[in-house]
Protein backbone atom coordinates (compact mmCIF):
# COMPACT_ATOMS: atom_id res chain seq x y z
CA UNK A 1 0.00 0.00 0.00
CA UNK A 2 1.10 3.37 -0.66
CA UNK A 3 1.02 6.31 1.41
CA UNK A 4 1.85 9.21 -1.22
CA UNK A 5 1.26 9.12 -4.86
CA UNK A 6 2.47 11.65 -7.00
CA UNK A 7 2.32 11.40 -10.94
CA UNK A 8 4.44 14.33 -13.31
CA UNK A 9 4.27 16.41 -9.80
CA UNK A 10 5.70 20.13 -10.75
CA UNK A 11 5.58 23.22 -9.02
CA UNK A 12 7.20 26.95 -10.67
CA UNK A 13 8.23 29.90 -9.21
CA UNK A 14 8.31 32.43 -11.59
CA UNK A 15 10.49 30.98 -14.65
CA UNK A 16 12.18 28.73 -12.19
CA UNK A 17 10.96 24.82 -12.03
CA UNK A 18 11.58 24.20 -8.36
CA UNK A 19 10.20 20.75 -8.87
CA UNK A 20 9.45 18.95 -12.22
CA UNK A 21 8.30 15.80 -13.46
CA UNK A 22 8.50 13.89 -10.75
CA UNK A 23 6.94 10.50 -10.68
CA UNK A 24 6.53 8.33 -6.91
CA UNK A 25 4.73 5.85 -5.45
CA UNK A 26 5.89 6.05 -1.12
CA UNK A 27 4.84 2.83 0.63
CA UNK A 28 2.89 3.30 3.90
CA UNK A 29 4.89 1.80 7.27
CA UNK A 30 8.50 2.86 6.18
CA UNK A 31 10.67 5.59 6.85
CA UNK A 32 11.17 7.77 3.67
CA UNK A 33 14.90 9.46 3.92
CA UNK A 34 14.39 12.44 1.34
CA UNK A 35 17.93 13.65 0.24
CA UNK A 36 19.47 16.06 -1.95
CA UNK A 37 21.59 19.20 -2.39
CA UNK A 38 20.25 22.53 -0.95
CA UNK A 39 18.05 23.91 -3.32
CA UNK A 40 16.97 20.81 -5.19
CA UNK A 41 13.54 20.68 -4.86
CA UNK A 42 13.15 18.59 -1.50
CA UNK A 43 11.26 21.39 0.67
CA UNK A 44 8.87 22.30 -2.06
CA UNK A 45 7.80 18.38 -2.27
CA UNK A 46 7.10 18.00 1.61
CA UNK A 47 5.00 21.56 1.35
CA UNK A 48 3.07 19.85 -1.68
CA UNK A 49 2.56 17.00 0.41
CA UNK A 50 1.66 18.39 3.39
CA UNK A 51 -0.87 20.71 1.50
CA UNK A 52 1.26 24.36 2.21
CA UNK A 53 1.77 24.55 -1.77
CA UNK A 54 -0.18 23.82 -4.59
CA UNK A 55 1.11 22.11 -7.41
CA UNK A 56 1.96 23.62 -10.85
CA UNK A 57 1.60 20.60 -12.65
CA UNK A 58 0.18 17.12 -12.34
CA UNK A 59 -1.57 15.21 -9.55
CA UNK A 60 -0.36 14.20 -5.90
CA UNK A 61 -2.59 12.55 -3.43
CA UNK A 62 -2.03 10.96 0.38
CA UNK A 63 -2.88 8.41 2.30
CA UNK A 64 -5.95 6.59 0.65
CA UNK A 65 -5.99 8.83 -2.34
CA UNK A 66 -7.14 11.97 -0.93
CA UNK A 67 -5.92 14.77 -3.24
CA UNK A 68 -3.19 16.75 -0.69
CA UNK A 69 -4.73 19.83 1.16
CA UNK A 70 -7.79 18.66 1.09
CA UNK A 71 -9.04 18.30 4.57
CA UNK A 72 -8.98 14.32 5.08
CA UNK A 73 -5.56 14.67 3.99
CA UNK A 74 -4.94 17.71 6.20
CA UNK A 75 -6.04 15.06 9.07
CA UNK A 76 -4.08 12.34 8.83
CA UNK A 77 -0.87 14.02 8.30
CA UNK A 78 1.53 16.32 10.99
CA UNK A 79 4.34 18.44 9.89
CA UNK A 80 7.51 19.76 11.93
CA UNK A 81 8.43 22.59 9.46
CA UNK A 82 12.78 23.02 9.49
CA UNK A 83 12.46 26.07 11.88
CA UNK A 84 10.40 24.24 14.84
CA UNK A 85 7.15 26.34 14.49
CA UNK A 86 6.92 27.58 18.02
CA UNK A 87 5.82 30.33 20.17
CA UNK A 88 8.58 31.30 21.92
CA UNK A 89 6.99 33.22 24.47
CA UNK A 90 3.91 30.58 25.27
CA UNK A 91 4.56 27.66 28.33
CA UNK A 92 4.71 24.33 27.23
CA UNK A 93 1.52 24.10 28.66
CA UNK A 94 -0.32 26.77 26.73
CA UNK A 95 1.76 25.18 23.29
CA UNK A 96 -0.05 21.92 24.15
CA UNK A 97 -4.04 23.73 25.27
CA UNK A 98 -3.46 25.92 22.11
CA UNK A 99 -2.57 23.26 19.51
CA UNK A 100 -5.21 20.59 21.38
CA UNK A 101 -7.77 23.63 20.47
CA UNK A 102 -6.54 23.92 16.34
CA UNK A 103 -6.92 20.48 15.52
CA UNK A 104 -9.91 17.78 15.71
CA UNK A 105 -8.39 14.69 16.85
CA UNK A 106 -5.62 15.95 19.69
CA UNK A 107 -4.29 13.44 22.44
CA UNK A 108 -3.58 15.67 25.56
CA UNK A 109 -3.11 12.93 27.80
CA UNK A 110 -0.10 11.26 25.41
CA UNK A 111 1.14 14.74 24.74
CA UNK A 112 1.72 15.42 28.38
CA UNK A 113 2.57 11.76 29.01
CA UNK A 114 5.39 12.11 26.45
CA UNK A 115 6.90 15.62 27.54
CA UNK A 116 7.15 14.49 31.34
CA UNK A 117 9.53 11.30 30.01
CA UNK A 118 11.18 13.65 28.51
CA UNK A 119 11.56 15.88 31.56
CA UNK A 120 10.22 19.48 30.15
CA UNK A 121 8.77 21.28 32.47
CA UNK A 122 5.10 22.64 31.47
CA UNK A 123 5.51 25.71 32.97
CA UNK A 124 8.80 26.71 31.23
CA UNK A 125 8.60 28.93 28.00
CA UNK A 126 8.84 27.67 24.99
CA UNK A 127 11.95 29.95 24.23
CA UNK A 128 13.84 29.17 27.28
CA UNK A 129 14.29 25.11 25.77
CA UNK A 130 16.94 23.99 24.85
CA UNK A 131 17.19 23.30 20.80
CA UNK A 132 16.76 19.48 21.57
CA UNK A 133 13.74 20.45 24.04
CA UNK A 134 12.17 22.48 21.45
CA UNK A 135 12.78 19.95 18.69
CA UNK A 136 11.15 17.59 20.98
CA UNK A 137 7.98 19.77 22.53
CA UNK A 138 7.47 20.26 18.28
CA UNK A 139 7.83 16.46 17.43
CA UNK A 140 5.39 15.71 20.49
CA UNK A 141 2.16 18.15 19.44
CA UNK A 142 2.82 16.85 16.23
CA UNK A 143 2.27 13.03 17.31
CA UNK A 144 -0.06 13.75 19.90
CA UNK A 145 -2.17 14.42 16.44
CA UNK A 146 -2.01 10.89 16.01
CA UNK A 147 -0.97 11.07 12.36
CA UNK A 148 -0.83 8.58 9.87
CA UNK A 149 2.01 10.14 8.38
CA UNK A 150 4.62 12.05 10.04
CA UNK A 151 6.31 14.75 7.90
CA UNK A 152 10.10 16.19 8.87
CA UNK A 153 11.91 18.61 7.34
CA UNK A 154 15.64 18.26 8.52
CA UNK A 155 14.30 18.46 11.89
CA UNK A 156 17.65 17.16 13.73
CA UNK A 157 19.90 19.53 11.48
CA UNK A 158 20.62 22.09 14.43
CA UNK A 159 20.74 19.36 17.42
CA UNK A 160 23.78 17.79 19.22
CA UNK A 161 24.35 14.28 18.97
CA UNK A 162 22.59 12.90 21.57
CA UNK A 163 19.42 15.03 21.46
CA UNK A 164 19.62 13.90 17.60
CA UNK A 165 19.62 10.29 18.87
CA UNK A 166 16.91 11.39 21.27
CA UNK A 167 14.81 12.85 18.36
CA UNK A 168 14.61 9.32 16.07
CA UNK A 169 14.10 7.24 19.27
CA UNK A 170 10.94 9.39 19.70
CA UNK A 171 10.03 9.19 16.16
CA UNK A 172 10.94 5.28 15.55
CA UNK A 173 9.53 4.35 19.20
CA UNK A 174 6.03 5.97 17.56
CA UNK A 175 6.33 4.14 14.22
CA UNK A 176 6.75 1.00 16.43
CA UNK A 177 4.08 1.44 18.66
CA UNK A 178 1.31 3.45 15.92
CA UNK A 179 2.26 2.42 12.72
CA UNK A 180 3.15 5.30 11.51
CA UNK A 181 4.64 6.24 8.27
CA UNK A 182 7.47 9.22 8.39
CA UNK A 183 8.92 10.99 5.67
CA UNK A 184 12.04 12.97 6.84
CA UNK A 185 13.97 15.34 4.60
CA UNK A 186 18.07 15.48 5.76
CA UNK A 187 21.50 16.01 5.39
CA UNK A 188 22.53 13.84 7.71
CA UNK A 189 23.51 11.56 5.10
CA UNK A 190 25.18 8.54 8.01
CA UNK A 191 22.68 8.74 10.50
CA UNK A 192 20.17 7.93 7.57
CA UNK A 193 21.74 4.13 7.79
CA UNK A 194 20.23 3.36 10.70
CA UNK A 195 16.41 5.10 9.98
CA UNK A 196 15.67 4.62 6.39
CA UNK A 197 13.65 2.13 4.85
CA UNK A 198 13.29 3.81 1.68
CA UNK A 199 15.57 6.42 -0.44
CA UNK A 200 14.09 9.11 -3.13
CA UNK A 201 17.16 11.11 -3.89
CA UNK A 202 16.52 14.48 -5.59
CA UNK A 203 18.97 16.78 -7.92
CA UNK A 204 18.00 19.69 -9.49
CA UNK A 205 14.12 19.59 -9.27
CA UNK A 206 14.49 15.85 -10.41
CA UNK A 207 13.82 12.66 -8.93
CA UNK A 208 16.89 10.45 -9.36
CA UNK A 209 16.82 7.28 -7.41
CA UNK A 210 13.89 6.11 -5.90
CA UNK A 211 13.95 2.56 -3.90
CA UNK A 212 13.96 0.43 -0.93
CA UNK A 213 16.96 0.95 0.95
CA UNK A 214 18.10 -2.66 0.66
CA UNK A 215 17.66 -3.34 -2.44
CA UNK A 216 19.48 -0.11 -3.40
CA UNK A 217 22.58 -1.17 -1.44
CA UNK A 218 22.24 -4.53 -3.32
CA UNK A 219 22.35 -3.28 -6.78
CA UNK A 220 25.41 -1.09 -6.31
CA UNK A 221 28.62 -1.75 -5.67
CA UNK A 222 32.63 0.03 -5.83
CA UNK A 223 34.37 -1.92 -7.44
CA UNK A 224 38.56 -1.50 -7.83
CA UNK A 225 39.54 -1.80 -11.88
CA UNK A 226 39.91 0.38 -14.37
CA UNK A 227 36.10 1.01 -16.39
CA UNK A 228 36.91 -1.24 -19.29
CA UNK A 229 37.41 -4.05 -17.46
CA UNK A 230 33.72 -3.63 -16.70
CA UNK A 231 30.65 -6.28 -17.91
CA UNK A 232 28.52 -5.08 -20.29
CA UNK A 233 25.32 -2.89 -18.77
CA UNK A 234 27.17 -1.29 -15.35
CA UNK A 235 25.77 1.87 -15.43
CA UNK A 236 28.93 3.47 -13.61
CA UNK A 237 27.54 6.41 -11.07
CA UNK A 238 30.95 7.77 -10.23
CA UNK A 239 34.38 7.00 -12.46
CA UNK A 240 37.83 7.95 -10.46
CA UNK A 241 40.35 6.10 -12.18
CA UNK A 242 40.81 2.90 -10.65
CA UNK A 243 37.18 3.13 -8.50
CA UNK A 244 34.31 2.21 -10.46
CA UNK A 245 30.97 2.92 -8.73
CA UNK A 246 28.57 1.29 -10.38
CA UNK A 247 24.57 0.08 -10.77
CA UNK A 248 24.77 -3.63 -11.62
CA UNK A 249 22.09 -4.84 -13.98
CA UNK A 250 23.79 -8.85 -13.33
CA UNK A 251 26.25 -10.06 -10.86
CA UNK A 252 29.74 -9.55 -11.09
CA UNK A 253 31.99 -11.57 -12.01
CA UNK A 254 33.59 -12.99 -9.29
CA UNK A 255 37.17 -12.12 -10.32
CA UNK A 256 36.65 -8.49 -9.92
CA UNK A 257 37.16 -7.36 -6.74
CA UNK A 258 34.42 -4.68 -5.25
CA UNK A 259 33.12 -4.30 -1.86
CA UNK A 260 29.54 -3.14 -1.21
CA UNK A 261 28.65 0.94 -0.52
CA UNK A 262 26.49 2.71 2.26
CA UNK A 263 23.75 5.42 2.00
CA UNK A 264 26.03 7.82 2.31
CA UNK A 265 28.68 6.49 -0.11
CA UNK A 266 25.89 5.99 -2.98
CA UNK A 267 24.11 9.40 -2.09
CA UNK A 268 27.42 11.10 -2.44
CA UNK A 269 28.28 9.61 -6.01
CA UNK A 270 24.62 10.39 -7.23
CA UNK A 271 24.91 13.96 -5.85
CA UNK A 272 28.56 15.02 -8.14
CA UNK A 273 27.36 12.94 -10.97
CA UNK A 274 25.90 15.56 -13.70
CA UNK A 275 23.52 13.88 -15.91
CA UNK A 276 20.34 12.21 -15.42
CA UNK A 277 19.22 9.14 -14.07
CA UNK A 278 16.26 7.63 -15.00
CA UNK A 279 14.01 7.20 -11.55
CA UNK A 280 14.53 3.67 -11.82
CA UNK A 281 13.96 0.37 -9.49
CA UNK B 1 19.85 -8.25 26.99
CA UNK B 2 20.67 -5.52 25.12
CA UNK B 3 21.84 -4.72 21.80
CA UNK B 4 24.97 -2.47 20.73
CA UNK B 5 25.62 -0.97 17.45
CA UNK B 6 29.34 -0.65 15.81
CA UNK B 7 28.75 2.36 13.34
CA UNK B 8 32.18 1.40 11.83
CA UNK B 9 31.97 -2.32 11.49
CA UNK B 10 30.28 -1.54 8.05
CA UNK B 11 27.61 -5.06 8.50
CA UNK B 12 23.89 -4.04 8.08
CA UNK B 13 22.52 -3.01 11.16
CA UNK B 14 19.70 -5.69 11.48
CA UNK B 15 22.39 -8.38 11.12
CA UNK B 16 24.72 -7.10 14.08
CA UNK B 17 21.27 -7.88 15.82
CA UNK B 18 21.48 -11.43 14.27
CA UNK B 19 24.76 -12.06 15.39
CA UNK B 20 24.86 -10.44 19.00
CA UNK B 21 21.51 -12.76 19.90
CA UNK B 22 23.54 -15.99 18.00
CA UNK B 23 26.45 -15.01 20.09
CA UNK B 24 24.40 -14.51 23.54
CA UNK B 25 23.03 -18.08 22.58
CA UNK B 26 26.60 -19.41 22.30
CA UNK B 27 27.79 -17.77 25.66
CA UNK B 28 24.66 -19.50 27.21
CA UNK B 29 23.40 -15.48 28.13
CA UNK B 30 20.27 -16.58 26.16
CA UNK B 31 18.22 -19.77 26.49
CA UNK B 32 15.06 -21.46 25.04
CA UNK B 33 12.44 -19.51 26.53
CA UNK B 34 13.90 -16.67 27.15
CA UNK B 35 12.27 -13.55 25.63
CA UNK B 36 14.58 -11.24 22.92
CA UNK B 37 13.77 -7.43 23.78
CA UNK B 38 10.82 -6.26 22.47
CA UNK B 39 10.62 -4.19 19.27
CA UNK B 40 9.85 -0.89 20.75
CA UNK B 41 12.66 -1.13 23.35
CA UNK B 42 15.50 -1.87 20.87
CA UNK B 43 13.89 0.71 18.77
CA UNK B 44 13.39 3.36 22.01
CA UNK B 45 17.18 2.58 22.99
CA UNK B 46 19.00 2.37 19.74
CA UNK B 47 17.13 5.06 17.61
CA UNK B 48 16.98 2.26 14.81
CA UNK B 49 14.01 1.50 12.36
CA UNK B 50 11.30 -0.80 14.04
CA UNK B 51 11.32 -2.50 10.49
CA UNK B 52 15.07 -3.48 11.01
CA UNK B 53 14.45 -5.23 14.29
CA UNK B 54 11.17 -7.07 12.64
CA UNK B 55 13.70 -7.95 10.21
CA UNK B 56 16.40 -9.36 12.32
CA UNK B 57 14.34 -11.51 14.20
CA UNK B 58 12.35 -12.98 10.93
CA UNK B 59 16.18 -14.15 10.23
CA UNK B 60 16.55 -15.56 13.67
CA UNK B 61 12.66 -17.38 13.16
CA UNK B 62 13.81 -18.19 9.62
CA UNK B 63 17.13 -19.44 11.12
CA UNK B 64 15.09 -21.82 13.73
CA UNK B 65 16.41 -20.04 16.93
CA UNK B 66 13.49 -17.86 17.58
CA UNK B 67 9.77 -17.84 17.34
CA UNK B 68 7.06 -15.07 17.60
CA UNK B 69 4.43 -15.60 19.74
CA UNK B 70 1.55 -13.15 18.68
CA UNK B 71 0.77 -10.66 20.96
CA UNK B 72 3.44 -11.34 23.62
CA UNK B 73 6.88 -11.06 21.35
CA UNK B 74 9.55 -13.41 20.44
CA UNK B 75 11.51 -15.58 22.19
CA UNK B 76 14.54 -18.08 21.55
CA UNK B 77 13.31 -21.48 20.51
CA UNK B 78 16.76 -23.16 20.01
CA UNK B 79 20.47 -23.19 21.81
CA UNK B 80 23.77 -22.43 19.81
CA UNK B 81 26.33 -25.46 20.61
CA UNK B 82 25.56 -24.50 24.47
CA UNK B 83 28.69 -25.28 26.23
CA UNK B 84 27.88 -25.54 29.43
CA UNK B 85 29.44 -22.67 31.93
CA UNK B 86 32.27 -25.29 33.37
CA UNK B 87 33.30 -26.06 29.16
CA UNK B 88 33.58 -22.60 29.23
CA UNK B 89 36.01 -21.85 32.06
CA UNK B 90 37.99 -24.27 30.96
CA UNK B 91 37.86 -23.24 27.75
CA UNK B 92 38.87 -19.98 28.84
CA UNK B 93 41.89 -21.21 30.60
CA UNK B 94 43.07 -22.49 27.68
CA UNK B 95 43.03 -19.70 25.72
CA UNK B 96 45.17 -18.03 28.52
CA UNK B 97 47.39 -20.52 28.86
CA UNK B 98 47.93 -19.92 24.66
CA UNK B 99 47.59 -15.92 24.78
CA UNK B 100 50.47 -16.11 27.29
CA UNK B 101 52.38 -18.28 24.88
CA UNK B 102 51.62 -15.61 21.89
CA UNK B 103 52.85 -12.91 23.69
CA UNK B 104 56.32 -14.66 24.88
CA UNK B 105 56.45 -15.18 20.97
CA UNK B 106 55.70 -11.28 20.31
CA UNK B 107 52.85 -10.95 19.19
CA UNK B 108 51.02 -8.03 19.59
CA UNK B 109 47.07 -8.14 20.17
CA UNK B 110 46.26 -6.81 16.08
CA UNK B 111 48.80 -10.15 15.47
CA UNK B 112 47.03 -12.56 17.84
CA UNK B 113 43.69 -11.59 16.24
CA UNK B 114 45.02 -11.74 12.58
CA UNK B 115 45.95 -15.23 13.35
CA UNK B 116 43.19 -16.05 15.51
CA UNK B 117 41.07 -15.08 11.83
CA UNK B 118 43.03 -16.89 9.39
CA UNK B 119 43.42 -20.03 11.36
CA UNK B 120 39.51 -20.06 11.79
CA UNK B 121 38.74 -19.85 8.46
CA UNK B 122 41.16 -22.45 7.46
CA UNK B 123 39.20 -24.11 10.22
CA UNK B 124 36.17 -23.65 8.88
CA UNK B 125 37.15 -24.47 5.18
CA UNK B 126 37.62 -27.98 5.79
CA UNK B 127 34.04 -27.98 7.44
CA UNK B 128 31.63 -27.05 4.74
CA UNK B 129 28.55 -27.55 5.88
CA UNK B 130 29.18 -25.35 8.93
CA UNK B 131 27.01 -21.59 7.89
CA UNK B 132 29.11 -19.58 10.83
CA UNK B 133 31.52 -18.41 7.99
CA UNK B 134 29.45 -17.54 5.21
CA UNK B 135 30.22 -13.59 3.56
CA UNK B 136 27.75 -11.30 4.95
CA UNK B 137 28.64 -8.88 2.60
Amino acid sequence: MSIIEARGLGRRYGKRWALEDCTLSLPEGRLVALIGPNGAGKSTLLNMIVGLTAPTAGELTVLDGHPAGSPAALDGIAFVAQDMPLYRNLTVADMVHLTRNLNVSFDTAAANRRLADLGIDPKQKAGKLSGGQQAQLALSLALARQPRLLVLDEPTAPLDPLARHDFMATVMTAMAEDGISVILSSHLLAELEKVADHLVLIADGRVRVDGPVDELIDAHRLVTAPRGALPQGCDVIESSGSHQLVRLAAPLPAALPSRPVGIEELTLAYFRQGTLIGAAS
Amino acid sequence: MEFRLDPASGVPTYLQLVQQVEQALRLGYLKPGDQLPKVREVVAALAINPNTVLKAYRELEHKGLAAGRPGRGTFVEASLGEPTLPALTDLRRGLKTWLAKADAAGLDDDGIVALVTSTMRDFRQRRPDDERGRDVG
